[in-house]
């Protein structure tokens, strides 16, 4: 009895063991930005051969001079308004744009639009990397070069195709039945629409916002390709290029800005994960 | 025929007009559903009279629901016709216009309204003022009994509150036809048999024109005017309950009603020998003088189900040996009767039907 | 019981419902038109650009002007005997094979390993999420910082345990920065493999683990013969999803190496945003980006068979 008991608990151990290194794994970049967010400069700028002076604590009592150089003396705040009213913007497109047609694919277009539906996803594959080049050629045209209504214009096509499944998949989901019973009750497809789908779909709105508004901030490449000005920039493209003074990185006021652009977007996404995944996986999943 | 209740000018001239002509309140001729390869609706021509409760009998995938789906209007026919109140609802007429109600199998409540909102939102599609709104829905939910829980939302209620608001949305706009698609299936068994009852009692009461959804032959008896029994698209009889049960069409009629379902025995080349296991009793628990087939029947094993005894046996004919026949004997017969024996079983020959072993028709039809 | 009278009265109503049908009530006509929007939008905005893309890389345009001619071939003889454009092409394929490949075994290990229940899963969890949360760029700046030339933590680690004598200059040493950006790529992508695997783990019925339990198979016979079959679907998702994202990748070669040292670390993406956008060849870098397509086309041609597998088997 005595040796198996104990087996099934080195078992735990090394269960929990190799979890905690996956985790570790993951987290530690996070980490070292927190450290470095707050560590005093004597304690941060010490070469890495110093084998006495660990880095990962704190040698020196925190200090909070990076967030407040960040704050101050960047144009972070400037970035991440920049980032809220682009963001805003496309949401509001993608969400006129994606419900509707989410809608459409999911109950009214019958089997053409099952493979459509599919098409619409496999658009959301193509990446800006093959996009960027001939954006670049059609915002020329436009004369939206520098401008953020070019981004306005380009995140849309990656915004409008994700939510668009995402939709199609939440509307799946409501009962026919309920539907059907709407229209036999006295209202037409539309009508049922406006009173009984969409009060049902709220929370599959709210995931697609989120969703949009999220995608439009991991985005790079077509800020990087578009805007050069850095008060016009975003906060994915002003932090990594454009908080530098001269040649000289500001490693604190870098992490904590990383930080704190990051972690919010974490927690708001591990809310709707199980949304997210199941759009993702709805072909290998299910029909 | 009960005379409606309903004192609507319009709908009465319509109905003795209809009933002048001889003709169903809902007719339906000729009708087809093809979903590609698959006739899920054959060829249906139905005639459902005015104020009556009409079952719709079969196994999953006769084309039942189907068939009550056309009747909404939630489903466009491939071909034939269908007529309410002797005005034909083609595809332009939505459901919204048909004055029909349904109550589906799954109540389709609207989960984010109050059973209040869930019962007046017909009222509100019809533009009725709330004043007035306030009084039917409060009547119905009197008439159900759930007038306590009209605040609360479907997640709240147990399965058969569900059900009755589900129900009062149903009865609330006094439509011109109930369609109800299995709506006891989702309780559990103690409260379906009152709910039948109630259903029943609803029905007669307010006399509305009633289809009826469902595969539980017990559930149709008891409900049903009438009951029409379909199978792969086609209805295969229409009759009251006691005919069909009486004198089945055919042999898919005669083994899908009752339970167990009749013995079918093949007695020669060309006729099938049909016969209740109520029917099949030992010989000398039938009266004397009556006209009667006897059997040597090989008991194999006995059931006691406390009402009544299940024998399993097997009867042969000059035909085929050994076939299956079941025997349903009342406790009032107490003949006793044991495994591994053969005994003498009899059915009175009124009681016998006569199938066609190539067509499975009837060939009594219509002895009644 | 009888109805009150209030009930009983046949309504009256004042707006009455149309009787007849109308667009709203049109299914087809209703559905193409709350399409039309989106449709038209990506086809303008997806299909237009796409279709430049192609046209760009048989043209001479160049980004500071718009005039546009056609040269044919030109840009491709350009590029195929360029050496760094092979270095590119082989770079692409490289990271993004053995990042996926770590990807798939470390997701698998760690979903098993999360899968078995314990204490604080769901903290794991959002743990786990970080990387795939947050803005690539700015998690490629963090890891420019951790693989600093002269604070880098990792080096001061190793130093400290042992596991290196000298000074590793990350960015400096072509072998280094490979490593490093597939450290990167495997960090970002494999959370979020195991988070997807997991989901398709929890939708496995117990039942078929349990019935093999009951018919003696062992552990890893149960890995292999149940498990993974059963879970390939939503891993080849998983990693289908992860070979788009890495293949045409370009915040992290950008961020972390600038395609340096000796522009040994370039990929397709990086080589034809460096050609394209800052040596203001257009066509050279589309012809270049184009080689991405083949790539793209497999995987949506394998997402389109698991899709349609799946539904088969459902």
């Amino acid at each position: 009895m005595r040796p198996r008991r104990l087996v099934r608990y080195a078992k735990r151990v090394v269960l929990y063991l190799v979890a905690l290194a996956f985790t570790a794994f993951a987290v530690f970049p996070f980490y070292w930005m927190l450290l470095t967010a707050f560590k005093a400069n004597r304690d941060l700028y010490v070469g890495g051969t110093v084998l006495t002076h660990v880095p990962w604590i704190f040698n020196a009592p925190p200090t909070l001079e990076h967030i407040e150089l960040l704050f101050r003396q960047t144009l972070y705040l400037t970035w991440v308004r920049n980032t809220i009213w682009i963001g805003l913007v496309v949401v509001a497109i993608t969400l006129v744009l994606a419900v509707p047609a989410g809608y459409a694919l999911a109950r009214l277009t019958g089997r053409w639009g099952e493979r459509l539906g599919i098409g619409v996803f496999l658009t959301y594959l193509v990446p800006p990397t093959l996009l960027f080049l001939p954006f670049s050629r059609m915002i020329a045209w436009l004369g939206l070069q520098n401008s953020q209504w070019a981004l306005v214009l380009v995140y849309p096509t990656f915004t409008v195709p994700f939510c668009t499944w995402l939709m199609m998949g939440f509307f799946r989901s409501i009962p026919r039945d309920i539907e059907e019973q709407a229209m036999i009750d006295g209202y037409s497809r539309f009508t049922v629409i406006r009173k009984v789908v969409l009060p049902l779909g709220i929370s599959g709105v709210l995931t697609a916002t989120i969703f949009a508004f999220t995608l439009v901030l991991q985005d790079f490449v077509y800020a990087l390709t578009f805007i050069s000005a850095v008060p016009r920039m975003t906060v994915s493209l002003g932090v990594p290029v454009a908080l530098v003074r001269g040649d000289v990185f500001y490693w604190g006021s870098l992490m904590a800005a990383c930080l704190i652009t990051s972690i919010p977007i974490a927690v708001v996404y591990n809310l709707f994960i199980d949304r997210f995944i199941q759009g993702l996986t709805a072909g290998a999943v299910k029909g | 025929m009960r005379p409606r209740w309903r004192a609507h000018p319009v709908l009465c001239l319509r109905a003795e007009r209809v009933s002048a002509m001889e003709t169903g309140f809902v007719e339906i001729r000729n009708l087809h559903k093809h979903f590609g390869e698959v006739r899920a609706v054959d060829g249906v021509d139905l005639s459902i009279k005015e104020g009556e409760l009409l079952v719709l009998l079969g196994p999953s995938g006769c084309g039942k629901t189907t068939l009550m789906r056309m009747i909404a209007g939630l489903e466009v026919p491939t071909a034939g016709q269908i007529l309410i109140g002797g005005e034909e609802v083609d595809e332009d007429v939505p459901p919204r216009a048909r004055g029909v109600a349904m109550v589906f199998q799954s109540y389709a409540l609207y989960p984010h309204k109050t059973a209040y909102d869930n019962i007046a939102f017909p009222l509100q599609a019809a533009g009725m003022a709330p004043a007035a709104i306030r009084g039917r829905v409060q009547g119905a939910a009197k008439r159900f009994s759930i007038g306590h829980l009209l605040g609360r939302r479907p997640r709240q209620l147990s399965g058969g509150e569900r059900q009755r608001v589900a129900l009062s949305r149903a009865v609330v706009r006094d439509p011109k036809v109930f369609l109800f698609d299995e709506p006891l299936s989702n309780l559990d068994a103690q409260l379906r048999a009152i709910a039948r009852y109630e259903l029943k009692e609803l029905q007669r009461e307010l006399g509305t024109t009633t289809v009826y959804v469902t595969h539980d032959q017990v559930e149709a008896m008891g409900l049903g005017d009438r009951i029409a029994v379909m199978n792969q698209g086609k209805v295969r009889q229409v009759g009251t309950p006691q005919h069909v049960y009486d004198h089945p069409a055919d042999t898919f009629v005669a083994t899908f009603l009752g339970s167990p379902p009749m013995n079918l025995l093949e007695q020669d080349a060309h006729t099938i020998l049909g016969f209740r296991p109520e029917s099949f009793v030992p010989r000398q628990d039938i009266p004397a003088g009556t006209d009667a087939a006897v059997f040597q029947f090989k008991v194999r094993q006995v059931e006691y189900l406390g009402a009544d005894r299940l024998i399993y046996g097997a009867v042969d004919t000059p035909h085929r040996a050994g076939q299956t026949v079941i025997a349903d004997l009342p406790v009032t017969i107490t003949t006793p009767v044991a495994e591994g024996r053969a005994y003498e079983f009899a059915v009175p020959r009124r009681a016998l039907r006569h199938f066609d072993a190539a067509t499975g028709l009837a060939r009594d039809r219509g002895a009644a | 019981m009888a109805l009150p009278r209030e009930a009983r009265r046949p309504f009256s109503t004042s707006v009455a419902p149309l009787r007849r049908r109308t667009l709203a009530d049109r299914e087809d006509w209703l559905g193409r038109l709350m399409l039309a929007p989106a449709l038209v939008y990506v086809v303008a905005l997806v299909g237009v650009p796409f279709a430049l893309a192609l046209a760009l890389a048989f043209s001479s345009a160049r980004s500071g002007s718009l005039e546009f001619s056609w040269v044919g071939l030109r840009n491709f003889w350009t590029i195929l005997p360029d050496p760094q454009f092979h270095r590119a092409l082989w770079n692409t394929l490289r990271f993004t094979l053995v990042s996926q490949a770590l990807v798939i075994v470390l997701a698998v290990t760690a979903a098993h390993v999360l899968s078995a229940a314990f204490v604080g899963r769901r903290l794991v969890r959002f743990l786990l999420l970080l990387p795939w949360a947050a803005p690539v760029a700015l998690a490629a700046i963090g890891w420019t910082w951790i693989f600093d030339s002269t604070f880098s933590v990792i080096n001061w680690t190793m130093l400290w345990l042992g596991l290196t004598k000298r000074w590793l200059y990350w960015f400096g040493e072509p072998q280094l920065a490979t490593a490093a950006i597939i450290i990167v790529h495997v960090w970002r992508m494999f959370p979020f493999a195991t988070v997807i695997t997991l989901a398709g783990m929890s939708a496995i019925p117990q039942e078929i683990s349990e019935a093999a339990v009951i018919d003696g198979a062992g552990f890893w016979r149960r890995f292999f013969q149940v498990n993974l079959p059963l879970l390939l679907p939503i891993i080849t998702v998983a990693v289908l999803f992860g070979v788009v994202f890495t293949s045409t990748d370009l915040s992290v070669v950008y961020l972390l190496t600038r395609g340096g040292p000796y522009n040994s670390t370039h990929v397709l993406s990086s080589l034809a945003f460096q050609r394209g956008i800052f040596g203001g060849d257009l066509g050279q870098g589309a012809a270049v980006a184009l080689f991405l397509l083949p790539v793209l086309v497999v995987v949506a041609i394998l997402m389109l068979r698991t899709a349609r597998r799946a539904e088969v088997g459902a």
